[in-house]
């Protein structure tokens, strides 16, 4: 398990550094300073073997967290952890900077005695951390005996996430469908390939110990409904406003450890405790039936050594009353370039010479439009033999619907011990769509 | 909240300050105070002189300042063992107290401190704990006793707290089953033969029950031990597969890679044509996909995992091709990962996409990235046929860039492109040549010497091209040197007419003018060669040679078996088993999978294993690649010609000679032990051929043979046991080794029988011991003269000496070996009997013995039976002694004889020995007594090893 955890400086001084196990001594905190931190050689390795002693790292901004073991650990619930860690740490005090780490070192001992104990990893979900740990330190001394077992109750309980005794006078819950979508594309317009990896954040702000049960229009369970006879309604939930499909193919997902996992690989319904606040309920990747919101079609001519004509057109493949945003398309430029006119209809161009590319961006474009670029690019004479390699065009835009074509068909909530229904709960659904890496070849 | 002031040093007298504040009335400056201490002792300053102070500090009702006490005491305690003990009367209050949080506190905290009078404290403490009525000081109490556990395990023993844990497996909590689980898990560790995590049905069951309740880390806890399981029959793992599976939907990736585990170990007792068997692969490749998604730490240890899957399994992942792409922002050993799962995917359906890929690739910025790449694309050449021409035009074209380390790597592929399909692309010959002068690397210089030797008689400048490398001979690498000696006598048997001079150059370079011993002899085999029998050089020199094989860096199947084992874990990490990195007994046993040949039959296997006894414990291959164990061997790794032809195979004659020899040096030895024992030695050491337990009762009716002669100080041949295979054949690509010890004539001997299994010739044999107990290490070289044909066998001594380094073995008497061929280096692990270390002049003075023998405190003596011996105590003696184990003195007590021995060992440690013979009874004790109180074992064994034989 693990042996010690270090934190360090961008310098490589110790900020933190605690010691669960014999077999690791003073001396590995110096190891990873100077075979790390210090190396001469950029570290090619997040695993480092020094020793017989093996350093697993993480950095965050100028921060290295660097686990420390002798044995043959479980080496992704090592980095599981030290994520968890920031995780934790964040939520206890913001930022990891070597500001905050040593204004609140006591209190990261103080966590780290708690959520690592003889290297193995215990409870370390904020919500019932902070009952307890908090920055002013223990409230032990106040709480009565009752507070005290519902402490660790939760702490070691089936649902270590959430706290008893939660109130709002207003129960709400926020939903986001956050989506990324990838493309890389032909010049000839082909598909090579396109996938969708995407989130569903929560933000939830109920009373007690709600019982949630979350639908979306996932392929198996609407066919399954479909056998019994009773069809959903198609046009009852139209929030994503691509195209009209009912269903979706979801490759792979995971979720937060508070779904039933049981549940969901017997029945396919997901059904939780959410945790209080923000967390990520789920993530999940498709690729079958993307809506690609948009497409682009070069159009790259040689004119003799020195010239290169570029056309780009961009169509938006989306409901005309949907609105993208924030688009950007990079149109990259041969090295050799010595000058470049753009004209453009919609938007602004501009020739950045310092990324070798044309930057085109239009703050908004509604659905099925269409827009163009056309570029005329001098050529510096050379000698190089070698052909440029014409990389690819890469665009960024935000869309407001889900290119996956994922729908929320509910989310219900009971609650049986406090008087509030699922009616009463005032609930918020998003969707987004950004561009992950939406390239085509020219 | 300003912590941070408390890292700025007032220098001067700080201890002195800090010893004030400490011992202040006010809380809060006291407090403040600790608080100083402990970011001192983070920075690594000595702040243990303030250790009284500290713990005075620690009797208070403000829980933080209490942690902190306690963080300190943690640090220091060790270096303050009596001070630590005023700690003690708190903790054992603390552990009463009504607040469950500060029960856990302080039964957390005191195992943390390693100091064995605490510890005897803690007991009762723990045990009540254990029963707590209060979850979370239960699940702190289950990691504590593994924490004492590591401090003393004996005491864990003996106080029961091993039960108690398995009481835990049934505890109501979840997170307390988890704990226990955990701390199960790592004591069963250090007992491997214990049956300590007793796996059942219905403790498989609670714990997959609890592992749908309990935290992530839990799950990782109980998947990992499940891993360790093995199933009556393939309907229980399937049960158990059905109910691990949903673990693969979780967002914690550690969990989803020890489901992973599970599943692939439990699969393979699976029979292939059930149904659930094809759905379980299906399911496996979306989750390990999704893995890729994770941040890129994560998804480095998912790769390198799924890198040892996709060898095992290729069916999973064989559509995912495109997964693997890299791209332009992953770190960059996210990008080397991916492009060797690329390789190991590619097939004829997806090369053109895989091609296209890796030249987009090779013009990256990573110099080790393009480098790869480039390989990679000759590795496609090489395993897809089909592909083999785009592959070589892509090559040529990356040449043209002349990008000069795009160019060097592109020259050695293409090496093995020519090597795998001979007379097929000699064309691109033309556009090589014009980059040789670019070439600045000792492989690719080598690769195109090769190239330019293999294909001179096309080569219209060929004599020009390698005269113009002759020029700097000795500046270039042994590698080049070598090339470029084969390459000329090629050159030479090719076109001898204008390349005399040339060769006679390359010659006297290489014999007259070089201090290396591979260089120089090369440079005469192919002078002789050539001035004896040109057409013998030909045939030797310009031999057909093999094809290279497809798949070069596979993992070989033994480690691969044992890495599934360990998926997620650092060995999967490194590709390496953990007994490579891990120090002492922890983790080393070698877990393998269990095959799905038969229910019946993989319930049986472990006990077959276990009826094996200690002493006869089979040898242990050690599968490992060339840079495990990197301090093992010192020597050149890498076989001389990687490119040029093997060695040529002997002739009959010179097999005799070495048959010859072999036969000679035992007969001269065994004559060195002057008249009739020569006999003995002779067959002492059966040659392998001959079936062990016929060898056996021939060499002890011998020994009984002597013992009729009694005769005292006549030196016979130390016991050698019969040869037992070191080394299978499977394990070492046909090379197997089966080998005993010996001490003849005061020489310590390896005695080993070589026997090539494979089908093409071995030679360039060497041996090398890693560090072991007592400096063994061979006297001189592996002595194989001749080259070993297939399904030849050789016998082979090798005398030892004790002068090699030393570091201590778990068991003692472990050695280390690793033997290289021309195919490669092997490595394997045998137990020699003590005995061989008993030096001649063992024999101690009958004072000194008895002085020696009080002088050694009694707890350094252990005593062991001997079952089943049914020697008189004289011919026990005389048989012992031939063993260097010498007899002082003999004294009869009421019917029992009692032997005082002593031997010594070569390292200069006397043993004392008591042997008990009572007449009629089979059953002998011995007693020993040793300054080294760990090599008793080993001598016990070896006791009854010369007895019983």
């Amino acid at each position: 398990m693990i042996g010690g955890l270090f934190i360090y400086n961008h310098k490589g001084e110790v900020l933190i550094s605690r010691v669960y196990r014999d077999d690791i001594g003073r001396n590995a905190v110096d190891a990873f300073r100077v075979n790390v931190i210090h190396a001469r050689q950029q570290v090619r390795s997040p695993v480092t073997n020094i020793a017989r002693t093996s350093f697993f790292h993480v950095k965050r901004s100028n921060i290295w967290l660097a686990a420390v073991t002798k044995q043959n650990v479980n080496a992704a619930m090592v980095f599981e952890f030290l994520y968890k860690m920031c995780d934790v740490m964040t939520a206890y005090f913001g930022k990891i900077s070597e500001e905050n780490i040593k204004n609140n070192f006591v209190l990261i001992y103080e966590l780290l005695d708690e959520i690592l104990d003889f290297g193995y990893p215990q409870n370390s979900e904020t919500g019932a951390l902070k009952t307890f740990i908090t920055q002013q330190g223990i409230k032990g001394q106040v709480k009565t005996k009752e507070e005290q077992s519902q402490i660790t109750s939760q702490v070691t309980g089936q649902i270590g996430w959430r706290r008893e005794g939660i109130k709002y006078r207003r129960n709400e819950l926020f939903l986001d469908v956050l989506e990324s979508v990838n493309l890389l594309m032909s010049p000839q317009g082909q598909v090579l390939s396109a996938h969708v990896s995407g989130r569903v954040v929560m933000k939830s702000y109920l009373s007690g110990m709600p019982e949630c049960k979350f639908g979306m229009n996932d392929k198996i369970v609407i066919d399954k409904q479909g056998k019994g006879g009773a069809s959903d309604d198609p046009g009852k939930s139209d929030l994503g406003g691509g195209s009209g499909k009912q269903s979706i193919a979801i490759d792979d997902c995971t979720f937060h450890q508070c779904v039933r996992l049981s549940k969901f690989d017997s029945e396919r319904s997901i059904s939780f405790i959410p945790p209080d606040g923000e967390y990520e309920l789920m993530r999940y990747r498709t690729t079958k039936d993307i809506i690609l919101p948009f497409r682009v079609i070069p159009l790259v001519r040689e004119v003799g050594r020195t010239k290169l004509e570029v056309k780009v057109v961009i169509k938006s493949n989306f409901k005309p009353s949907l609105l993208a945003q924030k688009i950007e398309v990079r149109i990259p430029t041969p090295l050799n370039t010595s000058g470049v006119q753009v004209i453009c209809m919609k938007g602004k161009a501009k020739y950045k010479a310092s990324e070798n590319a044309i930057v085109w961006k239009i703050k908004r474009m509604a659905g099925m439009k269409e827009s163009q670029i056309s570029a005329e690019i001098e050529l510096l004479p050379t000698n190089d033999k070698k052909k440029w390699a014409r990389p690819p065009i890469s665009m960024n835009f935000e869309v407001p619907f889900a290119p996956s074509g994922l729908k929320v068909r509910y989310l219900k909530v009971f609650e049986s011990k406090l008087n509030y229904s699922d009616h009463d709960v005032i609930k918020w659904v998003r969707y987004i769509g950004r561009s992950g890496i939406y390239e085509t070849r020219c | 909240m300003t912590d941070s002031k408390y890292f700025t040093t007032t220098k001067k007298g700080e201890i002195f300050e800090l010893k004030a504040e400490l011992n202040s009335d006010k809380k809060e400056k006291k407090k403040e105070a600790v608080k100083k201490v402990i970011a001192s002792m983070t920075v690594g300053k000595d702040v243990s002189a303030l250790f009284p102070d500290v713990v005075n500090c620690m009797q208070t009702d403000n829980l933080e300042l209490k942690k902190l006490v306690y963080l300190y005491l943690m640090n220091y305690a060790k270096s303050q063992p009596d001070m630590a003990i005023m700690a003690v009367n708190t903790f054992v209050k603390d552990c009463e107290d009504p607040n469950p949080l500060i029960r856990a506190l302080a039964v957390r905290t005191m195992g943390c401190i390693r100091v064995d009078k605490i510890t005897e404290y803690l007991c009762e403490p723990l045990r009540k704990c254990l029963k707590d009525e209060d979850p979370y000081v239960r699940k702190t109490a289950a990691v504590c006793v593994a924490k004492l556990h590591d401090i003393n395990a004996q005491l864990v023993e003996d106080q029961g707290f091993l039960d108690t844990l398995k009481d835990l497996i049934s505890d109501s909590n979840p997170m307390v089953v988890a704990n226990a689980v955990a701390a199960l898990s790592e004591i069963a560790e250090s007992h491997p033969n214990s049956n300590l995590l007793d796996l059942n049905p219905q403790t498989i069951n609670k714990l997959l029950t609890a592992l749908n309740e309990c935290t992530e880390w839990g799950q990782i806890f109980i998947l990992d031990c499940l891993a360790n399981y093995t199933p009556r029959d393939d309907r229980e793992s399937q049960s158990i597969c059905e109910r691990v599976t949903p673990r693969l939907s979780h967002a914690n990736s550690a969990v989803v890679l020890s489901a992973v585990k599970v599943l692939m170990k439990f699969m393979e007792m699976l029979p292939k044509d059930l149904d659930y068997y094809g759905t379980l692969l299906k399911k496996l490749a979306p989750p390990l996909v999704t893995l890729l998604s994770a941040e890129p730490e994560l998804q480095y240890v998912a790769l390198r995992n799924i890198n040892l899957i996709v060898q095992r399994r290729p069916e999973i992942l064989k559509h995912e091709m495109k997964v693997f792409f890299v791209k332009y922002n992953d770190p960059i050993y996210v990008k080397l990962e991916k492009l060797d799962i690329m390789i190991r995917l590619a097939s004829q359906a997806n090369i053109a996409q895989v091609l296209a890929e890796l030249k987009e690739y090779a013009t990256e910025v990573d110099v080790d990235f393009v480098r790869k790449a480039v390989r990679a694309i000759g590795r496609c050449a090489i395993k897809v046929e089909q592909s083999a021409e785009r592959c070589v035009s892509t090559l040529l074209d990356l040449i043209q860039t002349k990008v000069n380390y795009v160019v060097q790597e592109a020259i050695v592929v293409i090496k093995d492109i020519f090597r795998k399909y001979p007379n097929k692309y000699e064309s691109v010959i033309g556009t090589l040549c014009e980059n040789l002068d670019s070439l600045d690397e000792p492989e690719a210089r080598a690769a195109m010497i090769w190239i330019v030797g293999e294909y001179a008689e096309r080569i219209d400048n060929a004599d020009e091209l390698l005269e113009s490398f002759l020029e700097g001979f000795h500046d270039e690498s042994t590698q080049v040197q070598l090339q470029l000696l084969t390459a000329i006598v090629k050159l030479f048997l090719k076109k001898p007419t204008e390349t005399q001079e040339l060769v006679q150059q390359v010659l006297s370079l290489a014999t007259q003018d070089s201090d290396n011993p591979d260089l120089r002899d090369r440079g005469y085999i192919y002078w002789r060669l050539l001035s004896t029998d040109p057409v013998a050089a030909k045939e030797v020199v310009l031999a057909e040679k093999p094809l290279i094989s497809e798949e070069t860096d596979l993992i070989e199947p033994t480690l691969l078996e044992e890495l599934i084992c360990h998926i997620g874990t650092l060995a999967s990490v490194y590709h390496k088993p953990p007994s490579a990195f891990v120090e002492g007994s922890r983790g080393v046993q070698h877990k393998r999978l269990a095959g799905s040949a038969g229910s019946g039959e993989s319930v049986e296997s472990p006990d077959a294993g276990s009826a094996a006894g200690a002493s006869e414990a089979p040898p242990a291959v050690i599968p490992s690649q060339g840079d495990l164990l990197g301090d093992l061997l010192n020597l050149d790794l890498t076989p001389p010609t990687t490119a040029g032809p093997p060695p040529p195979p002997s002739s009959g004659m010179q097999m005799g000679a070495m048959d010859l020899l072999g036969g000679g040096l035992d007969s001269l030895l065994g004559g060195d032990l002057g008249g009739s024992p020569a006999m003995g030695a002779g067959f002492a050491a059966p040659p392998a051929a001959m079936p062990a337990s016929f060898s056996a009762p021939v060499s002890s009716g011998l020994d009984d043979l002597f013992d009729l002669g009694g005769g005292v100080g006549m030196p016979m041949g130390a016991y050698s046991p019969p040869k037992t295979v070191w080394l299978p054949a499977m394990k070492a690509k046909g090379l197997e080794i089966s080998g005993t010890f010996a001490r003849r004539a005061g020489v310590i001997q390896m005695e080993m029988t070589l026997t090539n299994k494979a089908m093409s010739v071995m030679t360039d044999f060497a041996i090398q011991f890693n560090r072991n107990s007592f400096g063994l290490a061979p006297a001189g070289p592996l002595q194989v003269l001749s080259p070993l044909s297939p399904n030849q066998s050789i016998e082979v001594t090798l005398p030892l000496n004790t002068v090699g380094p030393v570091m201590k073995m778990d068991p003692l008497n472990n050695l280390q070996v690793a033997v290289k061929n021309n195919i490669d280096v092997f490595y394997f692990s045998c137990q020699y009997p003590i005995s061989m270390l008993f030096v001649e002049d063992g024999k101690m003075e009958r004072q000194v013995f008895l002085a020696t023998w009080k002088d050694i405190p009694n707890d350094n003596e252990s005593q062991f039976q001997i079952k089943d011996c049914h020697l008189s105590s004289d011919a026990s003696s005389s048989k012992l002694q031939g063993s260097n184990i010498f007899t002082i003195a003999k004294r009869t007590v009421e019917g029992q004889d009692m032997l005082y021995q002593s031997m010594k060992l070569t390292n200069g440690i006397w043993l004392l020995a008591e042997l008990r013979v009572q007449t009629g009874n089979p059953n002998y004790t011995v007693c020993l007594k040793c300054r080294a109180p760990e090599v008793s074992q080993c001598v016990f064994q070896s006791y009854e090893a010369v007895l019983k034989n």
